[in-house]
């Protein structure tokens, strides 16, 4: 293999790797799905941000969990986004949001406007104002609510003592 | 005699301590009576429950100026009052956010917004947020539909306007009106609680 076809498959592998790290395109789920998605049998601890793209405190607190991520990438953490923003603004708001802000944790969209229909099954005590958090894991009966927004180094805290 | 009363005293202290505790942290539940309150209306008015002699009961609705979801909700809310005034539900609209943390929600902000949507009820500011954590108030928009029971008045619905926010009329649970139409009609409301989202009420840091 020549020089040239070495640096043009790394150029290629490079720019592959780059854009699919920043054009995350958002899944659309339903409440089943998120609830698999968060009560996996295992011993990774989910970190659940439920946020939306026209909320103030939740666009300023996402640096949290993002800093959170990448300090524990490493490590049986995962963190999920969970945008509760109209399905109908998937396209013209939560893609661009996610992709100008080149966001790295998971970002689902959850697509379950009444509330009603499945809170109680994740968070019986929350009251549906934005942001949210819940800090999971099944196996180990690890269930953190926090329903407001984290305090800075809250999230560090709370994961130092519950991941595995 | 001065011994023996003080134990009793201080029982009953500790008692109103705990409860007055217990509705800080948890806010009215429905049934509960709600306790009178006085705030400053954009007017510059004070306005309590009591002030009007003549109604069955109140819509009150924790709403704001900036929250996206209250502003979805807003001529929902205008709707409500146009509706159930004239039966004896005025509405009551309460605005608690801190007005450091969310600027658009000051005082001269909340008459600018009443003046231009021309809101045909109170819009009242919770400056101190007591009235808000004595609801139990956690969003915006955050309704209480009350009944008057002679002077008390006792909690009949918590929660949202309706289940669809982006579109009023294709809302098919309309959880206020409803709960609202049931207690004219001299009913138990039959949904006396529902969530949906909505902007977390700006707390002062204590």
């Amino acid at each position: 293999m020549s020089m040239k076809s070495i640096c043009g498959l790394f150029l290629i592998t490079f720019f592959l790797s780059v854009t699919s790290a920043r054009s995350q395109s958002v899944k659309v789920i339903k409440f089943d799905q998120l609830n698999q998605l968060i009560h996996k049998p295992n011993d990774t601890l989910y970190v659940v941000n439920f946020w939306a793209t026209w909320c103030a405190p939740c666009v300023k607190e996402l640096p949290e969990f993002e800093r959170a991520r990448q300090a524990y990438a490493s490590q049986k953490v995962s963190v999920l986004l969970v945008s509760m923003d109209d399905k109908a603004d998937l396209a013209k708001k939560v893609n661009p949001f996610v992709r100008n802000r080149k966001i790295q944790s998971s970002v689902v969209l959850l697509d379950e406007p009444d509330l009603n229909a499945w809170v109680d099954q994740v968070a019986p005590e929350w009251s549906g104002a934005l942001p949210m958090t819940l800090i999971l894991n099944k196996q180990r009966n690890v269930r953190q609510y926090i329903g407001r927004p984290v305090k800075e180094g809250e999230l560090a805290t709370i994961i130092n003592q519950h991941k595995p | 005699m001065k011994k023996t009363a003080f134990l009793p005293m201080v029982a009953l202290l500790l008692a109103v301590a705990l409860m007055s505790y217990r509705n800080a942290s948890d806010g009215y539940k429905v049934g509960d009576t709600v306790q009178d309150f006085k705030l400053k209306n954009v007017d510059g008015k004070t306005v309590s429950l009591a002030d009007k002699k003549d109604v069955k009961g109140y819509i009150i609705a924790f709403t704001c100026n900036t929250c996206p979801v209250a502003k979805a909700y807003e001529s929902r809310i205008v709707a409500l009052n146009e509706q159930f005034a004239p039966k004896g539900y005025p509405v009551l609209a309460i605005q608690s956010n801190d007005a450091q943390l969310s600027p658009g929600d000051s005082y001269s902000a909340m008459q600018e917004r009443a003046k231009s949507k021309s809101y045909s009820f109170p819009y009242l500011y919770d400056e101190s947020q007591t009235v808000a954590k004595s609801f139990g108030a956690t969003n915006t928009p955050h309704m209480f539909v009350v009944k008057k029971e002679g002077n008390q008045y006792r909690v009949a619905y918590i929660g949202a306007i309706d289940n669809n926010q982006r579109d009023a009329a294709a809302a098919d649970k309309k959880y206020v009106a409803e709960a609202v139409n049931e207690l004219l009609a001299g009913k138990t409301v039959t949904t006396p609680s529902a969530r949906a989202i909505g902007c977390g009420i700006k707390w002062r840091d204590a």
